[in-house]
This record gives C-alpha cells, sequence and structure tokens, in this order.
C-alpha cells in the first residue's frame, strides 16, 4: 500500500474503515501524530475497546491489545504495572467508558494509574447501530430512546469529565472537539498534555474528545458537525478540568 | 529447602506462586480464599518489579491478569463462587488469546451468594468453557496443602507450555486447612520462549496485537480448530490420577479434591469390615482422566462417584464408563461435607 502524505509513522498505511465525517480517524491521527512528535512509538502499547474502534489495532502502528467492553482500564493497569517503562493508552466510546465500564474507569483514575485515556463521547453507541449511550443529550433519539431521552426514566447525560476531575488521583483531564481546526490544535495540545503527563509518571490523564457519528445521528457529516456544536458544546463545555499544575 | 513447613492451604498457594515466579496478582476478596489476596499483598507490595492490587471487582481482576500476560509475565488471580462467575467474560477472551494465566478457585457452596462452606459445585464451570465460546481451562484438583503447592507450581508451567489458561479447583476445606508442607527442588523445565507473541513496544520488529476476535466466520474457526487441536494434545499428554485399590475392588468410588481424602479414610474403614473399596482420583478434571476409568469400567462393574454437588462430574464418569459398568452417585451440597460414615453406608447399598 502507497504511503499516504503526511501521515503519522504511528499510523499503518492500512486506510481507515470508519463512516464518512466520523471522528474516529481524526482522532487516532492526533494521538498518531502525539506519538511521533514524543518518539515514542516503539515502546507504547494501545488498548482498543469493543466499538467502533474495536479496529484501531488495524491502524495504530504500535502494539496494541483488543479489551472486552469497557475492561481497557483494567487491561491499561496490569500492561502499565508489569511494564512501567512502557506508554500505556486506551481508546475506549462512551459506551464502553461511561456505561458498562465505569468502575473500571473510576478506579484506574482513583488509583493514579500512570495511564493516559482517549474518550471518544458520540453520544450514541455507534458500532451497535445507534442505540441510547449514557451521554446521549436529552431529548435525542436513538434506537433505544425512540421517543427521545426521557431524564425521568433515562436519567440525564453524564459528564465524565467533570465527574472524573474530582477524583484526586485524576492528573490531567480535558474536554475537546475537532469540529473545527482551532479546535483540532486544541486537542492536539491537550493529547500531548495527556501523554505528557504520563512521561514525567504524573499519574492519570483522560482527554475527552466530543466526536461525530454522522452514520446513527442520520446527519450528513456536514450537518453532523453542526449539531455537535450547537447541541453537544452547550451540554459537555470544552477545556481543561484538571492540570498537572493544580495537582502539584 | 526440603524441610516441612506448616501452612495454610490459602496461603501455600500463594507462596507457591511466588516461588514459581508470579510476581503479579490481581484479586478481589472473598471467603473462603482471602487468605491468598491478603499473603500476596504483603508479600508482592514488599518485592521489586512485582505488582499486587486489589482490583475494584472480579471483572477489573482478570481484565489486569489479561494486560499483565500480554507483556510476558506471569500473573494470577484468585476467588470464589459468584467472583469466579464474574471472571468469565475475561477468562474466554485469554482462553481465545491464547495467553497464559493461573486462576484459583477456593470453591464455596452455591448457587447465587450461596455459602461460604467447602463445595464442589463449580465443576461443571471449571471443566467445561465456563465463559462463552468454545474452549478449555487445564484444570487442577488438588487434596492436600502439598498438592495445592505442587499443583499450583505446576497450574504456571503448563499454562506457559500450552499459552492456555490454567484453573486451580480448590474449596474452602483444602483453602482453610494447615498442613506440613515442603517446597520442593523442582527439575527444570524448558518452557517455550513468549518473545514471539508478547506486547512490550515494537522496537526492533513489526507492530503486533492481540485481538480475541475476528468477524470473518472461516477465519474464526480456523482458530477454534487451532485451540481444539491444543486441548487434543492436553488431553494425550497431561492426564494425571491417583488409583488407590482399584484391582480386585468391590466398588471403585470416583472423586477428587477434599471429598478424595474422606474417601481414603472410608477405604481403610470399609477394609475392616472385609469390604474392598477402590478410589480413582482425578488429579487433572480437564483433561479427565477417562482412560484409566473406562479401563476400570472392563474390570469392575460397580462405580459410585461422591461430590459435594448435585452430580456433575459423574457426567464424565458415565461418558468415560460407556454403559460397562453401574454408575452410582452420591453427593451432598449447600456446603455440607459428606462423612466417612454416611459415604459407607451409602457403599453398602450397592453390595
Ligand atoms: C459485554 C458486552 N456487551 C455488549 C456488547 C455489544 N457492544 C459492542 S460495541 C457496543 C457499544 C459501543 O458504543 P461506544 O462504546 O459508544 O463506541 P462507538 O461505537 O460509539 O465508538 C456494545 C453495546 C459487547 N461487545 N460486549
Ligand atoms: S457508526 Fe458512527 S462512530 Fe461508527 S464509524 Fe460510523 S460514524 Fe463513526
Ligand atoms: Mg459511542
Amino acid at each position: 500500500m502507497k504511503k499516504v502524505f503526511g501521515r503519522p509513522e504511528s499510523l499503518t498505511d492500512v486506510p481507515f474503515t470508519y463512516c464518512p465525517g466520523c471522528h474516529h480517524g481524526t482522532a487516532h491521527r492526533l494521538v498518531a501524530e502525539v506519538l511521533d512528535e514524543f518518539g515514542i512509538r516503539e515502546k507504547t502499547i494501545g488498548i482498543c475497546p469493543v466499538g467502533c474502534s474495536v479496529f484501531a489495532y488495524l491502524f495504530f502502528n504500535c502494539d496494541v491489545i483488543c479489551a472486552a467492553h469497557g475492561r481497557a482500564p483494567a487491561i491499561a493497569t496490569g500492561i502499565k504495572r508489569s511494564k512501567p517503562d512502557s506508554i500505556v493508552f486506551t481508546y475506549q466510546g462512551d459506551g464502553d467508558l461511561a456505561s458498562i465500564g465505569t468502575a473500571e474507569i473510576v478506579h484506574a483514575a482513583n488509583r493514579g494509574e500512570n495511564i493516559t485515556v482517549i474518550f471518544i463521547n458520540n453520544a450514541i453507541y455507534g458500532m451497535t447501530g445507534g442505540q441510547m449511550a449514557p451521554t446521549t443529550l436529552v431529548g435525542q433519539v436513538t434506537q433505544t430512546s425512540p421517543y427521545g431521552r426521557d431524564p425521568k426514566t433515562m436519567g440525564y447525560p453524564i459528564k465524565m469529565s467533570e465527574m472524573l476531575s474530582t477524583i484526586k488521583g485524576a492528573t490531567y483531564i480535558s474536554r475537546v472537539a475537532l469540529t473545527k481546526p482551532a479546535y483540532i490544535v486544541k486537542a492536539k495540545k491537550a493529547i500531548k498534555k495527556a501523554f505528557q503527563v504520563q512521561l514525567d509518571g504524573k499519574g492519570f490523564s483522560m482527554v475527552e474528545i466530543l466526536s461525530t457519528c454522522p452514520t446513527n445521528w442520520g446527519l450528513s457529516p456536514v450537518e453532523a458537525s453542526k449539531w455537535l456544536e450547537e447541541n453537544m458544546i452547550p451540554y459537555y463545555p470544552l477545556g481543561e478540568f484538571r492540570t498537572p499544575e493544580e495537582v502539584a | 529447602m526440603g524441610e516441612k513447613i506448616l501452612m495454610k492451604g490459602n496461603e501455600a498457594i500463594g507462596e507457591a506462586a511466588i516461588r514459581a515466579g508470579c510476581r503479579f496478582y490481581f484479586g478481589y476478596p472473598i471467603t473462603p480464599q482471602s487468605e491468598i489476596t491478603a499473603y500476596m499483598a504483603k508479600r508482592l507490595l514488599k518485592m521489586k518489579d512485582a505488582a499486587f492490587v486489589q482490583a475494584e471487582s472480579e471483572i477489573a481482576a482478570i481484565n489486569m491478569v489479561y494486560g499483565a500476560i500480554a507483556t510476558g509475565v506471569r500473573a494470577m488471580t484468585s476467588s470464589s463462587g459468584p467472583g469466579i462467575s464474574l471472571k468469565q467474560e475475561g477468562i474466554s477472551y485469554i482462553a481465545c488469546s491464547e495467553l497464559p494465566c493461573v486462576i484459583v478457585n477456593i470453591q464455596r457452596g452455591g448457587p447465587g451468594l450461596g455459602s461460604i462452606q467447602p463445595a464442589q459445585g463449580d465443576y461443571f464451570q471449571a471443566t467445561k468453557g465456563g465463559g462463552h465460546g468454545d474452549y478449555h481451562l487445564i484444570v487442577f484438583a488438588p487434596s492436600s496443602v502439598q498438592e495445592l503447592v505442587d499443583l499450583t507450581m505446576d497450574a504456571f508451567d503448563l499454562a506457559d507450555k500450552y499459552r492456555n489458561p490454567a484453573m486451580i479447583l480448590g474449596d474452602g476445606l483444602l483453602g482453610q486447612m494447615m498442613e506440613a508442607v515442603e517446597f520442593k527442588e523442582r527439575p527444570k523445565v524448558n518452557l517455550p520462549d513468549k518473545s514471539g507473541w508478547t506486547l512490550t513496544g515494537c522496537k526492533g520488529r513489526k507492530h503486533r496485537y492481540i485481538v480475541p476476535f475476528d468477524l470473518d466466520p472461516r477465519v474464526l474457526e480456523k482458530l477454534n480448530k487451532v485451540l481444539d487441536e491444543k486441548y487434543k494434545r492436553i488431553k494425550e499428554k497431561e492426564v494425571r490420577y491417583e488409583a488407590v485399590n482399584i484391582e480386585n475392588a468391590d466398588l471403585v468410588i470416583v472423586a477428587y479434591g477434599t471429598v478424595a481424602r474422606i474417601v481414603k479414610t472410608v477405604i481403610n474403614n470399609a477394609k475392616k469390615e472385609g469390604i474392598n473399596i477402590g478410589l480413582i482420583r482425578p488429579i487433572t478434571l480437564f483433561p479427565f482422566p477417562e482412560k484409566i476409568i473406562a479401563e476400570t469400567a472392563s474390570k469392575i462393574n460397580k462405580f459410585l462417584v461422591v461430590e459435594m454437588s448435585l452430580g456433575q462430574m459423574i457426567e464424565d464418569v458415565k461418558l468415560a464408563v460407556s454403559g460397562k459398568a453401574e454408575v452410582n452417585f452420591y453427593g451432598r451440597t449447600g456446603g455440607v461435607i459428606p462423612s466417612p460414615v454416611e459415604i459407607l453406608e451409602e457403599v453398602k447399598k450397592y453390595l
């Protein structure tokens, strides 16, 4: 396969299989660029989730293990504890991290595991065809909230970054978006900071990336970006919730 | 080396694991195995290049094991009934990924929360896979504290040899009892090099991945067949059992673990009454010692299977006997331990 121009070394030559307009690809690329810039690809072990990014092992040009749904932070713990000189990151969706894997993420943060978490919040279960996620917005129609998410019986969308930032062991927590170049620049900075925290041995870091799922939102890529900006960002404010300075 | 020390079963398992080179333990407290977790904490937290983590759940614990063994180290988790149930998804992933580890189940009464007394109701779960999909663990059934030690060490070796999770299937009685044990000098075994599959960072090689799935049914079928071939090799090479007094026995009892200990007392008591009882004690439950049972069935026409369950191993005994002899059953369950007297009474019914 021909090398695509400017493709980071930390990505393989395998073309992404994500839907058009899906942010998983952009998120992969940013992580890969950061691995390249730190020169840590060869000592990095990634953990991909069950979700649309279950195929991330094909795309990341580093060692990768595929976790059971939600369990990536536990696997990351086992890897980092047995091989402390490696750089360990998990890549998880919102169903994975904020629903079935809530215990694992909370306790990895609480133990201050020296790992980096990339959290893709697309407000839906992408892989299984568009069911409600814990992050699905109030009123949002999904396969399992066909009349819109009703907080009376389905609860309110969970804010993981805010929640995890109350945990002392969490060193760096930030929420970013990818809908415009300025956001992408910030997102990359955040991912870089997160890996820096790990490189410095300072503990748990997470970047929540607000992402599109045009396919299951039933929108075009352009409409999806617009929907994210108009609906997700107001509820899920961007920014840093916890930084190493604050912790120190 | 060589000297005998008095140890509680659960602690002996921990010590054996450490002597087998296990430096990574992940677990969650549950009776009657909590001493293993505490022992590993006491030892590993003071060791270099080692880790002990009290996980947030058994689910997390088995997945921590999954991560650790992917880097090539020896790792272990232990639990009992409800906790072992929670680990099943992870165990299935580990079996699918062909990674070696040791899982200890110190059985208690079930189902549900059950009791904290010894039982053998997890036989099906341990030997037939336990989680989803076609897979097997290598399952050891120790019957003394010494065997807890020896078989824990063997479990690490065989797990590495076959790249397969291995289970120590004990019970609350074995875990809690004190016995003199010896940590014997073990002959060096040649185990396969792990460097061809471990995840250590891709320096100097292509990136590599461990993925316990394939969406192409043909590819997944192939993987299943690879596993099946492995299980066949294990069945050929790794069967272990103890046979006591089976030549000319009036009746042969098949029992494992704690029950087999009791049956040995029954054998002696019966002799005094002129009754000749034999015992076949499976030491590996998977692979199951079906050959010796089949051979015995062509010479002896009465079997009695005794279990601390309502009858689980008996299914494997019946398969092995294959209609050539009568197979009877006696079981106590819920945490009740059968006494030598009641077992002998039961034997007499069939003579
Ligand atoms: C134990 C278990 N339960 C359910 C599933 C089915 N499942 C696969 S992916 C998924 C949700 C994925 O959604 P998310 O984590 O948000 O990732 P996305 O696809 O949106 O990126 C579910 C429920 C599974 N694989 N394992
Ligand atoms: S279904 Fe959604 S999350 Fe999955 S690849 Fe398509 S757009 Fe992306
Ligand atoms: Mg999602």
